[in-house]
């Protein structure tokens, strides 16, 4: 079972080639505001989420997650089902 | 009072921007005459459409018309009334049977349009806790028909085999699954590799519904979509489809084969909940679909149309959106609104209509000039379409 840190550490990982402006990321930073993704990028980023845990975001899910900080809790909390 | 209408004000701001340019607003064309399948009269000029998805030139067929005059008179102009209640005349149960005859089905349900048709059937086939996997770029009916039914959506890479399989993989085996594809995507004009996907949606226990709004009429030996080209017709559980494209006026359907589907008569809530369309509108669908049966020829001059008209403008040097002709929309990419919104303005100055497409309706945030064939456009029309699209592109530096 992956710990938070580590779901953490590989989420921004994966942020990393979409993260064109160098942004700071921390829990709270938010995928529309600071990282200024469109929703194409977005669905890039998810899909490369969904590949590396094996799971599926829905986009009901995704419309509740806002920051950084609430994809890793979404991943911990889909990987734990 | 907090106005409601503010979360509008960014788009009120972009469309005045816009119109401060001089350019004429492209969402508010008005035509003063239609003289034909292919020609109408806009601005006073006399303008060859481009852009109406009438690929079958079916509006102005002389047996759809007289059927539609022969049903006002004999049924009057409307039902005032629900399917399930007043609202079924016999035209409307012909139009059923000419639609179970054109894709040779058990079971065929008429609604007042297509949008409803997805509405209707997504939302009530996939209720909460089933999953939608859908085409990212899916069209905004099923994007609706999706919300309404409360299931939890899934969207893959457009026309992505392998992107759809992992999902499904990834799904609860037990849940209930339907896959939603498009056989021709509208914005790009681009069909959906439909074989290799049927096929993986059947291994991994998934029901499949394809929309087939852009194909009906067109392709497929006998017209019946990129389902009946790709030989997998068979094995989708439901097609959807609509009469304001090739069939020439307005409704849509849904076809099945499936033993239960006439409960969904029943259920289907924007089935129900509505007035049915007016017998004349029936009996001039009805008419065009069983000519739709038998109009190898038309396919034919609308693929050499399309395929002309594509070569012609890559030959001019316009970014299209597929590398050749899959279907007969042929979309032009533009740099952006602006200049796509002027290069609009001056083919419509040239006497051309073609569709201006923008976010959000287009992938990738992308401006489109957007053009549909008709089957009853000549070839001499194409040349001169093409004449037109190299002054304006000229005019305005697109080319």
């Amino acid at each position: 079972m992956a710990s938070r840190e580590e779901i953490m550490a590989k989420v921004e990982a994966l942020i990393g080639p979409f993260n064109n402006k160098g942004v700071a990321l921390k829990d709270a930073t938010t995928f529309a505001g600071d990282l200024e993704w469109d929703s194409l990028t977005v669905m890039d980023f998810v899909a490369a989420v969904e590949d590396e845990f094996d799971i599926i975001i829905t986009m009901n899910m995704q419309a509740e997650i806002e920051t950084v900080g609430q994809l890793a809790d979404a991943v911990a909390k889909l990987m734990d089902n | 009072m907090t106005d409601l209408l503010s979360k509008f004000d960014p788009l009120i701001q972009e469309r005045e921007t816009l119109l401060a340019t001089g350019v004429k607003d492209p969402f508010s064309l008005v035509m003063e005459e239609v003289k034909s399948p292919t020609v109408a009269v806009c601005n006073g000029k006399e303008t060859i459409l481009l852009g109406t998805y009438n690929y079958m030139g079916m509006t102005f067929d002389d047996d759809v018309r007289e059927a539609g005059l022969t049903a006002l008179k004999e049924f009057g102009s409307g039902t005032t009334g629900s399917r399930v209640l007043n609202g079924t005349y016999s035209p409307h149960r012909d139009c059923e049977e000419a639609l179970k005859e054109f894709y040779d089905m058990d079971h065929a349900m008429v609604f007042s349009t297509g949008y409803q048709a997805n509405l209707g059937i997504i939302s009530t086939l996939a209720g909460k806790g089933d999953y939608v996997i859908l085409d990212i770029d899916s069209h905004a009916s099923i994007y609706d028909g999706c919300a309404m039914g409360n299931a939890e959506v899934v969207a893959f890479r457009h026309n992505d085999v392998e992107a759809l399989e992992k999902r499904l993989k990834r799904l609860p085996a037990e849940a209930g699954k339907l896959v939603v594809l498009e056989g021709v995507y509208s914005m790009l004009g681009d069909v959906a590799p439909l074989k290799e996907m049927i096929r993986v949606c059947m291994e991994n226990g998934a029901m499949t519904l394809v929309d087939e709004a852009h194909s009906m009429g067109f392709i497929g030996d006998n017209g019946r979509g990129v389902c009946e080209e790709q030989g997998v017709i068979d094995d989708v559980d439901f097609i959807i489809g609509t009469f304001s494209k090739s069939v020439g006026t307005v409704g849509g359907f849904c076809v099945s084969n499936h033993p239960k589907f006439e409960i969904m008569r029943l259920v289907c809530r924007p089935y129900v909940f509505t007035a049915s369309l007016p017998p004349s509108v029936m009996a001039t669908a009805s008419t065009s679909i069983r000519k739709l049966m038998h109009s190898g020829n038309k396919r034919a001059h609308l693929w050499e149309n399309s395929k002309k008209l594509h070569k012609g403008l890559r030959d001019l040097g316009f970014e299209l959106g597929t590398p050749e002709a899959q279907s007969a929309i042929i979309a032009v990419i533009m740099p952006d609104l602006e200049r796509g919104a002027m290069m609009w303005q001056a083919l419509l100055a040239e006497g051309l209509y073609v569709n201006l497409a923008r976010p959000p309706a287009t992938p990738a945030n992308m401006t489109l000039l957007r053009c549909s064939l008709c089957a009853e456009h000549t070839s001499e029309q194409v040349d001169q379409i093409l004449g037109m699209f190299k002054a304006a592109g000229k005019a305005v530096g697109a080319i």
